[in-house]
């Protein structure tokens, strides 16, 4: 723990102010593809309600450790506790955790034969018992809020990138999870579709969700981010509030990485 | 706006330069092009036929057939007409077209997931499964089923017996025949009864969950009932079932139903050749729905059977379908091999014998292809209808 308040000094303060409750514990996690060590030594908390925005280069595992954190792959090593539930082998802890976790992924994954409503019904209705009536209606209200309750008969064949972004993020809302998960939401995104699904985000954001988003539109982790996190090479190399990421960034890796990307 | 320039003319000026009217045109000669050499076909055929003194026409279909069938569904001996034998060779064409595709589509379905499985020892298997099975030519394993398994089974005397009621031999398989006795109408009742109340609770069970969010134990309870409430009926009323055992009668045995060996090895042999073919469509079905559907549904919470039943197979089945298609037609067609080993279908019954006996070449091959079309179309369409209903609805 001490190494943790050390590697994390920036944070305290944050950390402090919203200590009340901390919904994702990660310690000393490791995971490895065959003989191919991605993830080295991870330990991250995330309090409740907090924005944390992971970036780095391409290759460095940023997908794989967020991936962990619902189990789409398991890690082999160290400790991953998600709103109170350790993730084992035990799938009975692997569904709970997933009903709390809501996912989007970069390229949408809207099931393609199901309109937007059904998109947004399924789990509802299949994982929580929700009623049909009940279910549409607040997927109904989800798609307000997204902004597309005039595509809800639609299917996501029939709808723009960044509509079928919103209607991705509308789904895993439907579930009323505690975290939300976004691996680089608007990377497959045209330029002119990227801000509406941004604009999404940030009202979620500030209708205080948990989030972890690997991004790296810079400009969304300045807003939005309480925390933002470089990895590279399967390591969280620094991890700061975004003034002094952004403005001070202590490891020369991240210096370099920013360098790089701002002047793109 | 340069009004010098002469109006821009239409280019299709001249009719033959219009690709309608070529289409049509080309249509047309191709239609003379079938009718004409149709005509021919027929007519040459018909000058030969008179020549050698055979009359044409379906007359030959009322005489008297003259010759056995060792399999019929409907009853029939030598003293029924040539007609006769169309239905019974139809029908069983029908029986083991209809026996394959069914165990073909299972048998196809399990080892297809199977491939597909984590399990190092039940993928390898399957795939040398399907390498060996598909690429060994069906007429082979016909006559492999046939007369290195099932001819060499012990003669009647030495038969294989499992409890005094199963026999096995060379013979065929001889299973007890259930004979239904007076009262065993309630049986049938109690059947009825489950059926419609199994709708029912479906309905209700539907409607509740649109309501209230419940999901009912559908399928268990429905296959309770449906097995329970006959069985209460079978046993309330006394057991009205009597078996008719089959018996060893001098040299063979007598009652009891018989599944002749032509028809199991026939029936075997299309299964596990066609279940090959359907088990590679069902894999690539499967591979065809994207991984990104899988987690996405995982990480919605969905378990790995409602994820399979909600999002991956109804999005496979569309890829499944058509080549599925295809594979039941062949196994159809298939079935035509049985001449080879002397099973009574219509082409070795109908196009076999009776073409022989009566040299009505022209009437029996058209009412045979005639067979094969329609059912083969009706195959189709049917697919198609299910197809139809599987499809995406997109842009
Ligand atoms: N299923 C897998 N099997 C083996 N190696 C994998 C697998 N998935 C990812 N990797 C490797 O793990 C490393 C981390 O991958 P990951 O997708 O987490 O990177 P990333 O940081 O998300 O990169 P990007 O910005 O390109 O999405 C990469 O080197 C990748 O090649
Ligand atoms: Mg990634």
């Amino acid at each position: 723990m001490t190494e943790q308040m050390q590697s994390e000094q920036g944070q305290t303060v944050v950390d402090s102010a919203k200590a009340d409750k901390t919904i994702i514990h990660v310690e000393a996690m490791h995971k490895w593809y065959g003989s191919f060590h991605v993830l080295k030594n991870l330990n991250l908390d995330v309090a409740q309600g907090e924005r944390i925005v992971i970036c780095g280069p391409s290759g460095s595992g940023k997908s794989t450790f967020i991936r962990c954190i619902n189990r789409l792959e398991e890690h082999q090593q160290g400790k991953i506790v998600v709103d109170g539930v350790e993730l084992t082998d035990d799938v009975r802890h692997i569904d709970s955790v997933r009903k709390e976790v809501g996912m989007v992924f970069q390229h949408f994954n809207l099931f393609p034969h199901m309109t937007v409503l059904e998109n947004c019904c399924v789990a509802p209705i299949w994982v929580r018992k929700t009623p049909r009536k009940e279910a549409e209606a607040t997927a109904m209200e989800y798609l307000k809020r997204v902004k597309i309750p005039d595509q809800a008969n639609k299917y996501p064949g029939q709808l723009s990138g960044g509509q079928q972004q919103r209607v991705a993020i509308a789904r895993a809302l439907c579930m009323k999870p505690k975290i939300m998960l976004f691996d680089e939401p608007t990377s497959a995104l045209d330029p002119e579709m990227i801000k509406e699904v941004l604009d999404t985000m940030i009202e979620l954001a500030s209708s205080g969700m948990t989030m972890l988003c690997v991004t790296h539109e810079m400009g969304f982790a300045k807003t939005v981010a309480d925390r933002v996190i470089f990895m590279d090479g399967g390591e969280i190399v620094e991890s700061a509030p975004p003034h002094d990421f952004f403005d001070n960034p202590q490891e020369p890796r991240t210096q370099q990485f920013l360098k790089q990307i701002l002047h793109h | 706006m340069n009004d010098n320039n002469p109006p821009l003319q239409p280019s299709r000026s001249k009719p033959w330069n219009d690709p309608r009217v070529r289409a049509i045109f080309f249509q047309v000669v191709a239609l003379a092009a079938i009718a004409w050499s149709g005509w021919t076909l027929i007519e040459n055929t018909l000058a030969n036929m008179e020549s050698r003194g055979i009359s044409t026409g379906f007359g030959f279909l009322d005489q008297s057939a003259g010759f056995g069938i060792i399999m019929s569904l409907i009853p029939y001996d030598a003293t029924y007409s040539y007609g006769r034998t169309f239905f019974v060779g139809l029908l069983n064409t029908l029986l083991v077209s209809a026996m394959g595709i069914v165990a073909a589509t299972i048998l196809g379905f399990i080892i297809g997931v199977a491939r597909l499985s984590s399990n190092w020892l039940i993928a390898k298997l399957s795939l040398a499964y399907i390498e060996i099975i598909r690429n060994i030519p069906i007429l082979l394993q016909i006559f492999f089923w046939y007369f290195a398994v099932l001819r060499s089974l012990p003669t009647p005397r030495q038969s294989v017996d499992v409890g005094g009621v199963f026999f096995l031999n060379n013979r065929g398989l001889y299973l007890p025949d259930p004979i239904a006795q007076p009262g065993f109408g309630w049986v049938e009742a109690a059947l009825v009864i489950a059926i419609v109340a199994v709708v029912i609770i479906k309905r209700w069970a539907k409607k509740r969950q649109l309501a209230t969010g419940e999901i009912f134990p559908t399928v268990k309870v429905g296959i309770s009932i449906l097995i329970g409430l006959p069985l209460l009926a079978y046993l309330a009323t006394g057991g009205p079932i009597e078996w008719d055992i089959p018996a060893l009668k001098g040299f063979n045995f007598g009652g009891g139903i018989t599944l002749i060996p032509e028809l199991a090895a026939l029936w075997v042999a299309l299964t596990l050749f066609t279940a090959a073919f359907i088990a590679e469509i069902v894999r690539s079905g499967i591979l065809s729905v994207s991984k990104g559907q899988t987690e996405a549904a995982r990480a919605l919470g969905l378990h790995n059977g409602l994820t399979l039943r909600l999002v991956v197979i109804p999005q496979a089945m569309r890829v499944i379908i058509p080549p599925l298609t295809s594979q039941y037609l062949n196994l159809f067609k298939n079935s035509s091999l049985a001449t080879a080993i002397g099973y009574p279908d219509l082409v070795s019954v109908f196009m076999g014998t009776t073409l022989n006996q009566t040299g009505q070449a022209v009437e029996v091959v058209a009412m045979t292809m005639a067979v094969y079309l329609t059912v083969s179309l009706l195959i189709s369409f049917f697919m198609n209808l299910y197809n139809r209903a599987a499809a995406l609805k997109e842009r």
